[in-house]
């Protein structure tokens, strides 16, 4: 994963409260490899036609929205289906940070896990961003994580994220590497959950394959 | 509740507030190879591969099933993926040509796999149905469900808790997707975002466990991170006998650990929400968004009569969509299709529920109407009823077990500028296929509109 320090560009507002995972990608797409590059089915069915062709009045086929590096969205963006590939889609566009007043809770987990920062502002800083954005098109946003601010003009916007996601995006980590060092504790955890539910105890697999399979 | 089954399964705490939860059951689905590839790439196995359970759902064809009969390469891969991998870790897994098979979120509740007081995550947002038997059940993303094959846990802030109490008695042709239908126009679509809902009050207690199904199945419709109910003596009587359910001399204290789960009767919470059963109406979606929802009886709303602009923009490109004119009674809006089926109303309570709305009547002709049963085993109890009769008598397309036409991921869609009358979970633009206009409705007025072939209130004469 890419680690993510500072990024400064074209931020391209999407207006609309309860943007759903399914506009950011169309459920049709989700079977596609996901080394094939998700950026071209980025808002696909409101970006292009049914021929495919670009729609010129959405905003990011506007020339001076074109290669947005941010996104500004608007309350609850992201709600919906859980999946992953919308993620895939904003990070494979080339977009780097999404900056909204709140999100759907699962697709905000997943932006972290794909390098792209969440950046919760209050309505009104959005608000502002957004008509900013749009009486000032292509007027470049910097997205400072070290420091936690986005910077718009000569307006700055301070905003929290907890630490530990801070330090997996700034190092471009996951979280499972901490997570396998404490792979003693889950261990001792698990005897002892299946004890108290009375489940037949098992022993953790540690190899990547078993040729007993399951398929009762 | 939340507090009790939360502290249950923390194995520790961040210093930054997350907690390790473990996770007793993970559900996977046909969506998983990018989890699998993970997995691969990191040299990782499946940690404890008998809590995981497998079964192919939303790439599966409703009208096959052999995996070779699948006609799109990229999606027959997804299910080959499922049942490969399945294999080579040991996952338990109900294969298409199974009986078992079926949608994720009705096999686990049927088959026992779900229980009151577990943690149950699954790589689909829907998840939070198996809290309707007391268990804290969420979405996760595909990153993090990778991460639970491999080390059964998760990492989670945990989230705030909310109540909502819905009271008295429900009016006839009122159903548990009314309930939920009705919460979510009452709080809004992002009016739980960062919660869990524990539903209470008379009205969910008297709820059958699939009417409390549906209910927790739409709770991330109202962006809540899960949807809870207390277990009660309707949810063991549910379980007892289930195939992965305790057994013999583990019953009695699994019932005993079950009760203890409930909120005690002083529990507080961070929000409370009280509804008057009384006042919920058989409910139908106008729009795009959850909350665009209104009584049957009502109207189409008109934007010049919104609060705010940006909400008159937002009705005025919801209404051009839906391809509907303001103050148009519900009752004359037109259908060209009907969707009885999904993980919101795919159980058999819902197919017994529409059948007996038909007596007897036919599809309004132009109308193409299906019903898919939720699981291979809902199909056959159905069967053993004769309702495929009565569904095939009255026009109805017969299908198979699977996700089908609530997201039509397995090419299964509703066509641009169709109207349907669907029973499933999401209205949002291009939903049930690019251009489809979606209504979601109970599985009793979806019945009834299907041989009307309109929106149609089905408390009044028909």
């Amino acid at each position: 994963m890419k680690p993510f320090g500072t990024v400064s560009g074209v931020a391209v507002p999407i207006e609309g409260e309860n943007v759903d995972t399914d506009q950011i990608l169309p459920a049709r797409f989700l079977p596609k490899p996901r080394n094939g590059g998700f950026g071209q089915y980025l808002f696909h069915d409101i970006r292009f036609d049914d021929s495919g062709t670009e729609k010129p009045d959405f905003i990011l086929n506007r020339p001076a929205f074109r290669g947005a590096s941010v996104l500004i969205g608007e309350a609850n963006f992201g709600c919906g289906s859980s999946r992953e590939n919308a993620v895939w889609a904003i990070a494979d566009y080339g977009i780097r940070a999404v900056i909204a007043p709140s999100f759907g809770d699962i697709f905000y987990s997943n932006n972290i896990k794909n390098g792209v920062l969440p950046v919760v502002l209050t309505k009104d800083d959005v608000a502002r961003l957004i008509e900013d954005q749009l009486h000032e098109p292509g007027q470049p946003v910097t997205v400072n994580l070290q420091e936690q601010t986005v910077t718009a003009g000569n307006r700055v916007y301070h905003f929290k994220i907890d630490e530990f996601s801070r330090h997996c995006l700034l190092h471009g980590i996951d979280e499972l590497d901490y997570t396998l060092s404490q792979l003693d504790a889950i261990d001792a955890f698990a005897a002892r959950r299946a004890a108290e539910e009375g489940w037949p105890a098992q022993a953790p697999r540690t190899a990547s394959a078993s040729d007993d399979g399951a398929n009762i | 509740m939340l507090d009790k089954i939360w502290a249950r399964h923390a194995i520790l705490e961040r210093p930054d507030g997350e907690t390790l939860l473990y996770v007793d059951r993970h559900l996977i689905h046909d969506g998983y190879q990018p989890a699998f590839e993970f997995l691969e790439e990191r040299g990782l196995p499946v940690r404890f591969p008998q809590q995981v359970f497998a079964t192919p759902d939303h790439y599966v064809p409703t009208d096959e099933r052999r995996v070779a009969g699948i006609r799109s390469a990229e999606r027959r891969g997804m299910v080959e993926n499922l049942v490969a991998k399945s294999r080579e870790y040991g996952i338990t897994l109900f294969e298409l040509d199974d009986l078992r098979q079926g949608i994720v979120h009705v096999i686990g509740p049927e088959q026992g796999i779900s229980q009151p007081g577990m943690t149950i995550v699954c790589a689909d947002s829907h998840t939070s149905t198996h809290g309707a038997l007391g268990a804290l059940a969420f979405g996760v993303g595909m990153t993090q469900a990778a991460q639970v094959l491999a080390t059964q846990t998760l990492w989670q802030r945990k989230p705030k808790s909310m109540r909502i109490s819905v009271e008295g008695e429900l009016g006839f042709g009122v159903t548990a997707k009314d309930i939920i239908l009705a919460i979510i126009r009452r709080i809004g679509a992002a009016g739980a975002v960062g919660h869990v809902i524990e539903y209470g009050g008379s009205a969910i207690r008297a709820l059958s466990i699939e009417g409390r199904l549906t209910v927790c199945n739409m709770s991330i419709e109202a962006g809540a991170r899960a949807g809870m109910i207390a277990p009660d003596q309707t949810t063991f009587d549910y379980i007892a006998g289930k195939p992965f359910a305790p057994k013999g001399e583990a019953w009695a204290p699994a019932v005993q650990r079950w009760t203890e789960t409930a909120s005690d009767p002083g529990a507080v919470f961070d929000r409370e929400i009280v509804l008057d059963a009384a006042d919920i109406a058989p409910m139908v979606t106008w729009g795009t968004s959850l909350e665009d929802v209104v009584p049957i009886d009502g109207h189409i709303p008109d934007p010049a009569n919104a609060k705010t602009v940006e909400d008159r923009e937002r009705m005025t490109k919801a209404l051009d969509y839906m391809g509907l004119v303001p103050g148009t009674p519900l009752s004359q809006v037109a259908i060209d299709r009907v969707f009885i089926g999904s993980c919101t109303n795919g159980r058999i309570e819902d197919l017994r529920a529409a059948a007996a709305m038909l007596g007897g009547r036919k599809v309004q002709s132009g109308v193409e109407a299906w019903v898919v049963p939720g699981s291979g085993l809902v199909k056959q109890q159905a069967e053993s009823e004769g309702l495929d009769v009565i569904f095939r008598d009255a026009g109805f397309q017969w299908r198979e077990a699977g996700c089908s036409l609530c997201l039509g991921t397995n090419g299964e869609t509703v066509s641009s500028g169709q109207r349907c009358a669907s029973t499933s979970n999401r209205n949002f633009v291009g939903r049930q296929g690019r251009g489809a206009r979606t209504h979601l409705l109970s599985p009793q007025m979806a019945a009834v509109a299907a041989v009307t072939g309109r929106l149609t209130d089905i408390r009044g004469g028909y």
